[in-house]
């Protein structure tokens, strides 16, 4: 930690959660005693079935609640605001205000001006591939568009750690590979640290390079599974006979986390 | 083959089904009958109207037909329009006043759920009670003339406009929030960047019907203070025909508030169109 520059070296610890669990008011535990080293560059995958708490764990790890025991530790410089990117499993943008206005917002709310944020904004939505489409407004895109729209503006700042909430769980299969394959490159490139919540099992396999498996009533994590595939990985490892190995073996984990050996991991 | 390339030609070239034929036929008939029915319907009232009267013999300060309703406009025209200019300033500014105040009080309820709480049954109280029956208590207190209609016409028209515009604040999306408060955003800029923006659609719901409040709180302030024959606007001149037994000109000015009060609609209707054009629901046309 002797250069305070944000580099992402692969390896390098980021964040730790130690025991941190959160029981809501009416006492629903979401998420109990979760322990977890995040490393700078890593691609992590918080998979699990509805009520495992990973969304309740990315909220807790964005600040947007507080947990009720244990804590999280961040390494390394302090960390900004701007510091961490959310995205979540809705476009969630301003429906009044252009492509390049929505991706502003971010910099628009730590004082930058437009005109001194337009070559961060020009060069993020070129990232995206959204680079003719500036002065559209969300109504006019489509979901997979407006996804895109959402991703700039979450690395506009850019972040050192991106969290994602299940991003394309409301898009088809077709746009989806396309913006997992996108996902990749940009993170290859800017190399920022993703803790990507996701049901799919597939989808898990295949961005991340390390899999967390959790387990639902109480929310909590039941196991981890590293993906050795290197980087970059496109269309031909999803059919290679690796990744279906990665796979079953994954769902398995799954299943049992779920209390039954006979997953199949097709969610 | 030369049958084709004929048809090719022809500016419509595509061969329809039966079914899209008929599709096509009732969206025409549907548009043209849209606008041509109440017409009709709004000329054969009319033509009863005067039916009635000249069958029965009805006498003119009873039912005046509905030729001398239109002479009537046009020879009284100066006192009419006179009047309405009169109600049309009160209308107005009690309008501006009811969107100052109406928003005002909505960012302030939207400032702590406690203030909401502890403020809004004042606004519905003033909401409920009948505006002729606070009349004579402002009377009482307010000595200037137009800040008395103000005040009466104001107090219709604030709460619809306080209501939806409060309504519109706190449904802001959750995870816009959320997204705001990642970002360290401060009070203020998630209000104007986010909160006021995203409630726009309600405020110009409240406001359409905060116009014709506005007209009607400032009609029937007039009659009120008019029947103490203080007013000069159009209620004071419908009070003055009544006594008259002028009811040509009852009528008369009936129709010039019936109009103003469509127009006023017609306008914030077009306003908050345009303002939403492109990207709520509301404002988009159909077809898409």
């Amino acid at each position: 930690m002797a250069n305070p520059a944000p580099a992402a070296t692969n390896g390098e610890t980021q964040l730790v959660l130690r025991s941190v669990g959160k029981t809501y008011a009416n006492g629903t535990v979401a998420l109990q005693g979760m322990d977890l080293t995040i490393r700078h560059g890593d691609f992590l995958s918080l998979l699990g079935p509805s009520g495992c708490g990973k969304s309740t764990a990315l909220r807790l790890i964005a600040g947007l609640s507080q947990p009720t025991s244990g804590l999280i530790d961040w390494r390394g410089p302090k960390m900004k605001k701007s510091d961490v990117g959310f995205i979540f499993q809705e476009p969630t943008l301003l429906p009044w205000a252009s492509v390049f206005d929505n991706v502003w917002l971010p910099l628009r709310l730590q004082g930058i001006s437009r005109s001194s944020a337009s070559a961060r904004i020009g060069a993020v939505l070129e990232s995206v591939g959204l680079g003719a489409f500036h002065n559209s407004v969300p109504r006019e895109l489509s979901g997979g568009m407006k996804m895109r729209v959402s991703i700039a503006r979450g690395l506009v700042a850019k972040p050192r750690l991106l969290l994602m909430d299940e991003p394309f769980a409301a898009l088809d299969e077709i746009t989806r590979f396309q913006l997992n394959k996108d996902l990749l490159d940009l993170w290859q490139a800017e190399k920022f640290t993703v803790i990507f919540v996701t049901h799919s099992v597939f989808e898990s396999v295949f961005l991340s390079n390390r899999i967390v498996v959790m387990a639902a009533r109480p929310g909590r994590m039941f196991g981890e599974m590293a993906v050795d595939q290197p980087y970059p990985r496109d269309q031909s490892f999803r059919t290679s006979a690796h990744y279906g190995e990665l796979a079953r073996d994954t769902s398995a984990m799954l299943g049992e986390a779920m209390g039954n050996g006979g997953h199949d991991g097709r969610h | 083959m030369a049958g084709i390339d004929e048809t090719a030609l022809v500016p419509n070239p595509l061969p329809l089904d039966p079914e899209e034929q008929r599709r096509l036929r009732d969206a025409r008939i549907e548009r043209i009958g849209k606008w041509l029915l109440p017409f009709l319907i709004m000329v054969l009232a009319i033509f009863s109207w005067d039916r009635i009267c000249v069958v029965n013999e009805i006498p003119k300060y009873i039912l005046p037909r509905p030729g001398d309703v239109m002479r009537t406009l046009i020879a009284d025209a100066p006192l009419l329009f006179g009047a309405l200019l009169v109600t049309l300033k009160i209308t107005f500014l009690s309008l501006a006043l009811a969107v100052v105040g109406g928003v005002g009080l909505s960012v302030l309820f939207a400032q702590s759920k406690w203030v909401e709480m502890s403020f809004f049954p004042f606004a519905i109280i003033l909401q409920v009670t009948p505006i002729v029956a606070i009349f004579p208590l402002i009377n009482i207190y307010v000595d200037n003339q137009t800040a008395k209609l103000l005040l009466c016409a104001w107090i219709v028209a604030f709460f619809p406009i306080l209501s939806n515009t409060t309504l519109g604040l706190n449904s802001v999306d959750r995870n816009l929030l959320d997204l705001f408060k990642l970002n360290g955003a401060s009070h203020w800029q998630t209000l104007w960047l986010l909160r006021l923006p995203a409630s726009m659609p309600y405020f110009l719901g409240g406001l359409k019907i905060a116009g014709g409040l506005a007209l009607i709180g400032a009609v029937v302030a007039e009659f009120v203070a008019g029947s103490a024959g203080q007013s000069s606007g159009l209620a004071s001149r419908i009070i003055e025909a009544g006594y008259r037994l002028n009811a040509s000109r009852l009528f008369a000015a009936l129709l010039l508030i019936s109009f103003t009060g469509i127009i006023i609609f017609l306008v914030l209707s077009f306003v908050s169109d345009r303002i939403l054009r492109g990207w709520h629901e509301s404002a988009l046309s159909k077809d898409r």
